[in-house]
């Protein structure tokens, strides 16, 4: 399993939610958990996903996701979970 | 697992307080290319340098990518140039060869620095170290990416006050030589009392020859989420201040030590150490001093500043210490003017003098960093300003160091501008009252004792 964390931040708006899990449904990347909030009237949502038998690498759903968040206003990151964890848990 | 919060916290961080990995360093020992021959000794470091860091920008590219962490330099560290060229130079000019080879590699593999060019002289200077030390300035004014440093001396073996007097000419020089370009050689050149064997940072990062044959060490940053998170306990007493402080700390180098650990497996390069330092920039926000402000001083210098910054140095270790598994170099906070707005501010405002930051530097990590004095400064009082903090480490069993740049040209009240990281400053007046019948004692001031401390 290739955990990874994608967070989508920005307006908010009809549909943000969607395109990204079509997206990620079209390449075959499973969604493992997804939260939301949102601060100051900016969407915030993260969701974990496995990339592992997806069928685009970390560099091209990288580059796809950026240009999907200027599609749709907003500003999308995929980075590895291990960043979290190290920073967050002993 | 984590939870949107945590993630939320930790991007902030990166976005909006500059939190950053500072270097990725790779150190490669030249020991073993030692040759009579130059051109074969410039050959070889060229390819031993060149292959070995042939991947290291793009894996710090790739890890940057990946973890979405700014890695904001990428460098390379060699062993001491005047042992490697001991046999083939015999003069100055033989080791400037040495210097452009270095320049070529680095640039060829494309880092932003390259550290080493380097003669260890605590007690006492070979020939070689002595034509490379001569041959600072001209390697410096002729190279883009080479840095240069010099250990003056250490708590066992003393001071070597004349190496001490010569690096005051030597600054000079290499001022003078880069006078087109605001004496910038002088931000490449630093010396050193008790110079560690395994500093990322730069100009002062040479690969020791206690060391493997290659080593990742990595060097963190993050002064901007340290004031962020004293903003948020403002006014608390000194318990909160120090727990915030030390949990911040902990959070930025568990990031460094993730990186390094990545970079060592990648490069198949063994991981040496951690450098726990809060290394400011010029960017706003990204200051040592605004913590200070932050803290409760009206600007960085106000009495209390040397108090502030013990506590602040002492936090920053005890919180990266348990988040990595080898800490080294340096390790604390650096206190340069140039490359911090809230310490240039100070400087401006009257608030910050050089003998204030020279009692600073006995409670943090380095010494009188990036410091713009006017371009007439006596070399013997160069002498005697390095004099007075190499003293400082040797007694304190601390490393300590000058970076300071007489600015040809320039006098009190004039601002010179380095650019990039190394940012601007303010020319600082210097204590015009003469040092010369002192500095000019030949010889070396013996190693201090090791009991009765007090």
């Amino acid at each position: 399993m290739k955990k990874t964390i994608i967070t989508v931040v920005g307006k908010d708006s009809v549909g943000i939610i969607a395109k990204v899990c079509t997206y990620l449904a079209e390449i075959k990347v499973n969604i493992l958990d997804i939260s939301q909030t949102i601060t100051g009237g900016y969407f915030n949502m993260m969701m974990i996903a496995d990339i592992s038998e997806g069928s685009r690498d970390f560099s091209e759903i990288n580059d796809d996701l950026t240009k999907l968040g200027e599609d749709i206003g907003c500003v999308i990151k995929i980075q590895r979970e291990e960043i979290f964890d190290m920073m967050h848990r002993l | 697992m984590v939870n949107i919060n945590e993630v939320l916290e930790t991007n902030k961080m990166i976005e909006k307080e500059n939190l950053d990995v500072r270097t990725i360093t790779l150190g490669i020992s030249l020991l073993d290319l030692a040759d009579n021959d130059l051109d074969r000794l410039n050959e070889k470091i060229y390819d031993r340098i060149t292959k070995t860091a042939a991947n290291l920008v793009k894996t710090g590219c790739d890890i940057e990518k990946e973890f979405g962490i700014p890695i904001v330099n990428k460098r390379i560290s060699v062993t001491p140039i005047a042992l490697v060229g001991a046999s083939a130079c015999k003069s100055s000019e033989d080791f400037v060869t040495i210097a452009k080879t270095l320049d070529k590699a680095a640039k060829e593999v494309g880092v932003n620095f390259i550290g080493g060019y380097s003669a260890l002289v605590s007690k006492g200077m070979t020939k070689a170290d002595e034509y490379l030390i001569r041959s600072i300035p001209e390697a410096l004014a002729s190279t883009d990416m080479v840095c240069s440093s010099v250990n003056l001396g250490s708590t066992k073996t003393g001071l070597d006050m004349d190496a001490i007097r010569l690096m005051g000419s030597i600054i000079r020089e290499t001022a003078e030589l880069t006078k087109e370009n605001d004496s910038i050689g002088c931000a490449k050149l630093v010396v050193f009392c008790n110079a560690p064997d395994d500093n990322p940072f730069m100009a002062g990062a040479f690969h020791g020859v206690t060391e493997a044959d290659n080593v990742i060490n990595v060097g963190v940053s993050g002064p901007g989420v340290v004031k962020k998170a004293l903003e948020s306990i403002h006014g608390e007493d000194f318990e909160v201040l120090c727990e915030t402080i030390k949990k911040t700390a902990f959070k930025i180098t568990r990031v460094g030590q993730l990186v390094a650990k990545e970079a060592s497996e990648r490069l198949g390069i063994p991981f040496g150490i951690i450098d726990l330092s809060l290394a400011p920039t010029p960017a706003i926000g990204d200051s040592i001093a605004d913590i200070f402000e932050e803290m409760g001083l009206e600007r960085a210098g106000a009495p209390g500043t040397t108090a502030a910054l013990a506590l602040l140095n002492d936090q920053v270790k005890k919180g990266g210490i348990m988040a990595s598994s080898y800490v080294g170099g340096l390790s604390g906070a650096f206190i340069p003017v140039s490359e911090d707005q809230g310490m240039i501010r100070a400087v401006n405002d009257g608030a910050l003098t050089l003998e204030k930051l020279e009692a600073m530097t006995c409670v943090c990590s380095v010494g009188l960093d990036m410091i713009a004095v006017p371009g007439d400064t006596s070399e013997t009082t160069l002498s005697g300003i390095i004099a007075d903090e190499m003293a400082i480490g040797m007694i304190n069993q601390k490393t300590t160091a000058v970076r300071i740049i007489p600015v040809s040209g320039k006098k009190v009240g004039d601002t010179v501008e380095f650019g990039g990281l190394l940012g601007y400053a303010p020319i600082m007046p210097v204590n015009r009252f003469g040092c010369a019948d002192f500095i000019n004692r030949k010889g070396r001031i013996p190693a201090p004792i090791h009991s009765f401390k007090n």
